[in-house]
């Protein structure tokens, strides 16, 4: 023990606590890297929508979502209803419950109720997924870590794009405009690739959204609260179709 | 668009995706067992997604062949598994070329 301690005070080994944050850092740095990019088409986005620059930070900073904030900010610069900013944010950020649930199952027991307040704002699609790829419990320090480098490049790319958006060529800023669809793309395709249910409910969302954009009656809905309306309709059919068993939830 | 309307919509953002994610957290100490509720969550994801993406995709960058390359090449990088960013910037890319060459 105190080998150990005299080791750890002349950094051989590093504590636990700081070696567990470093791993964070490490494991959330290419999810930083995959963030920076996106949040910059998010901030220019925004800007173009008429959004002011630290309002498109301040929304990356607070949120750390990317199709709930892209939605919500569209909904600001629309001056849609607070109501159906909060609802159309809830429907598609209703997943993360269930991410959390699993994050829940899965962090070291001894972390206390303020570290669970703490841990939860973190927790994205990317975040999620690499933390349930982890061999043991999620300790609070590595969560620290995994969390913080990717709401720096979240929020630091949105600034960067925000402010780089005048700066930028027209035909520059098309391109970064497909940037976040492409995200979106590399989230659905893969599973849907490897799942027939998952498929079906990819092709059933995509089809109803093709039908609500020129359906008549239907395409004058908002946005918001066409996503809102497919999303439970496809969910609920899939779901009736293809229960999901066991091992194919994450 | 003032700037108290833009301050409550962020904030109605934040705390709304807020409250998703602590529920859990603090709430469930158990697994959801009930089949059809895991299921529904379960496919939220990609609905939604799939939903915001198509059709809206094609009027994202200005132009529509520029916009079905760019599509059409998110597909193709993201059914060979390529990472989030290879996808988005090989995406953003595509949309680039075609639009230099006219379109």
């Amino acid at each position: 023990m105190g080998i150990l301690r005299e080791n750890v005070k002349r950094g051989r080994i590093l504590p636990m606590k700081k070696q567990e944050f470093l791993e964070g850092v490490r494991d959330g740095l290419p999810i930083c890297l995959g963030y920076f990019s996106v949040s910059m088409a998010f901030g220019l986005t925004a800007v173009l929508s008429g959004i002011p620059v630290w309002a498109a930070v301040l929304i990356s900073l607070t949120n750390l979502t990317s199709a709930g904030q892209f939605a919500g900010m569209n909904l600001i610069a629309a001056s849609g209803a607070l109501v159906e900013i909060g609802l159309t944010t809830l429907i598609i950020n209703i997943r993360y419950f269930l991410m959390s649930i699993s994050v829940s199952q899965k962090v070291e027991r001894k972390m206390t109720m303020k570290e669970r307040l703490a841990v939860s704002f973190g927790i994205t699609d990317e975040i999620f997924a690499v933390s349930m790829q982890r061999d043991h419990e999620l300790t609070t320090a590595y969560m620290a870590g995994l969390i913080l480098t990717p709401v720096i490049g979240w929020t630091g790319g949105t600034l960067v794009g925000a402010v780089a958006t005048s700066l930028m060529p027209p035909v520059l800023s098309n391109a970064f405009g497909i940037a976040l669809y492409g995200m979106f793309i590399a989230i659905i395709i893969p599973p849907a690739r490897e799942h027939k249910n998952v498929l079906f409910a990819v092709v059933l969302a995509i089809a109803a959204s093709a039908a609500c954009k020129y359906l008549p009656v239907i395409k004058n809905l908002s946005s918001g609260w066409t996503i809102i309306l497919i999303t439970v309709v496809v969910c609920l059919i899939a779901a009736w179709l293809f229960p999901v068993e066991e091992s194919e939830g994450e | 668009m003032s700037t108290g309307y833009i301050i409550a919509g962020i904030a109605v953002m934040a705390l709304v995706t807020y409250l998703v994610r602590v529920l859990p957290m603090v709430i469930f100490r158990k697994k959801i067992t009930n089949v059809r509720v895991k299921s529904f969550l379960y496919y939220v994801p990609y609905a939604v997604l799939s939903a915001m993406t198509f059709p809206a995709i094609f009027s994202s960058t200005g132009t529509l062949p520029s916009s079905v390359a760019g599509c059409t090449t998110a597909v193709v990088l993201a059914y060979f598994k390529k990472g989030l960013l290879t996808v988005a910037v090989g995406a953003a890319a595509a949309v680039f070329l075609v639009q230099m060459l006219g379109f």
